[in-house]
């Protein structure tokens, strides 16, 4: 119970700071928004399912980049990190509650975003939106992982997308397949793993990442 | 309480820290001094486990939670309240009576009046005072304090030597000073670091 009342107070921290500074979800709405607007209009008419589920996907894992590249700003700019780890709660909390805050603001972008995509190209299957669910644990897992591990270089905001962007990769293969697939469940279950594999690996390790 | 062997820090060519000997008993005040870049804040890094030694021995005889650690920076959210920082370290630090004892450091350092003030309007002194509210919650059995009294007005100042004096012997200290004289006093045992 002390966990999850560490994970609790941790992740309404993160949600606290973003309803204040406003820096990540806007960014994020902003930029999915523009990138479908920008699809639609360069997409030739009457394109492929395959295609918009793919540009579906980019926008998804690139709108999920925005927000895991300012997960740890605060922490960076006014060092708080040294703080948390000191505080005698499992480090892992640190991770699962700013993971849980990455994640609540992705889910907000894609509920602005998914319909908007729905309205401009071909609808959306219900395997596509549990695609994009079981997508997002696992970007919001692996993604704070190394926002954790980028945020400690000088290198962070181009360490970021090379170390995150080959992980995600069987995310959108995933992804793509619960959309297009006639039968998604394969692929569903790809994902389930994914994040169940991804989720217990960062979880155990997150403590070498914030440890010198 | 602390027991350091041939202690040393190096970042990668850079060493910081070199045979260091350190033996602080508890309920000890130690005194740190030296100059810019004699490894001061990084020996208060090791001892607080923020990091790791490069070479030589360090124990450590207090539980990871028992420690409170001022460093140059305030550790606290700019954009949170003064409460809502100390809120959340005291959930962190599973301070019983938590309301309570923020309140009293609050009033203690002349912050209750502005407890519900986003940290970004403080001034750099309120914001240590704050740092020092943060440090003190848990009432932890070892302080190690990099130059504690940074950015503190003459009032705060004196606060924060009368709380020094409180803790002195009860607690044990580590506290690092460009101004030795403001503590000489308490100190029970000198480290002059070149």
């Amino acid at each position: 119970m002390t966990y999850v009342a560490d994970v609790r107070a941790l992740a309404r921290k993160d949600l606290l700071l973003e309803l204040r500074a406003r820096d990540t979800l806007p960014a994020m709405l902003l930029f999915v928004v523009a990138t479908f607007v920008v699809f639609h209009f360069s997409l030739p008419a009457h394109s492929s399912q395959l295609a918009a589920s793919g540009l579906l996907w980019v926008a998804i894992v690139f709108t999920a980049l925005l927000g895991l590249g300012r997960a740890f700003v605060p922490e960076r700019e006014q060092r708080t990190l040294d703080g948390l780890v000191l505080a005698p709660c499992d480090r892992s909390a640190i991770w699962l509650a700013k993971s849980i805050a990455t994640l609540a603001f992705l889910v907000a972008a894609e509920a602005v975003a998914l319909p908007v995509f729905a309205l401009f190209f071909h609808g959306l299957r219900g395997a596509t939106v549990a695609g994009v669910v079981l997508a997002d644990l696992g970007i919001c897992a692996v993604g704070t992982f190394l926002g954790a591990m980028a945020v400690a270089t000088r290198a962070r905001d181009l360490l970021l997308p090379l170390l995150f962007l080959p992980l995600a990769i069987p995310i959108v293969v995933g992804g793509v397949g619960a959309g297009v697939a006639s039968a998604p469940g394969g692929y569903l279950g790809f994902l389930a793993l994914y994040d169940l594999l991804f989720g217990l690996l960062c979880w155990a390790t997150f403590e070498y990442v914030v440890t010198e | 309480m602390i027991r350091a062997q041939k202690l040393g820090k190096r970042f990668g060519d850079k060493r910081v820290l070199r045979g260091v000997d350190l033996d602080v008993a508890r309920g000890a005040f130690a005194l740190v001094t030296g100059p810019n870049g004699s490894g001061k804040t990084t020996l208060l890094r090791l001892c607080a486990g923020l990091a790791a030694p490069s070479e030589g021995e360090l124990a450590v005889d207090a539980p990871r939670g028992r420690i409170g650690f001022l460093g140059h920076e305030p550790l606290v959210y700019r954009e949170l309240t003064a409460l809502e920082n100390l809120e959340l370290y005291g959930r962190l630090y599973r301070v019983p009576e938590r309301r309570e004892r923020i309140g009293m450091l609050l009033e203690r350092f002349g912050l209750w009046e502005v407890r519900r003030d986003r940290v970004g309007s403080y001034s750099r002194g309120m914001t240590q005072r704050l740092a020092l509210c943060r440090v003190l919650l848990h009432d932890p059995e070892l302080l190690l304090l990099d130059e504690p009294h940074t950015a503190l007005d003459a009032a705060g100042a004196e606060l924060l030597d009368a709380q020094l004096a409180e803790l002195h012997g009860e607690r044990t200290l580590l506290v690092s000073t460009h101004d030795p004289a403001r503590v000489e006093s308490l100190a029970t045992l000198r480290l002059a670091l070149a």
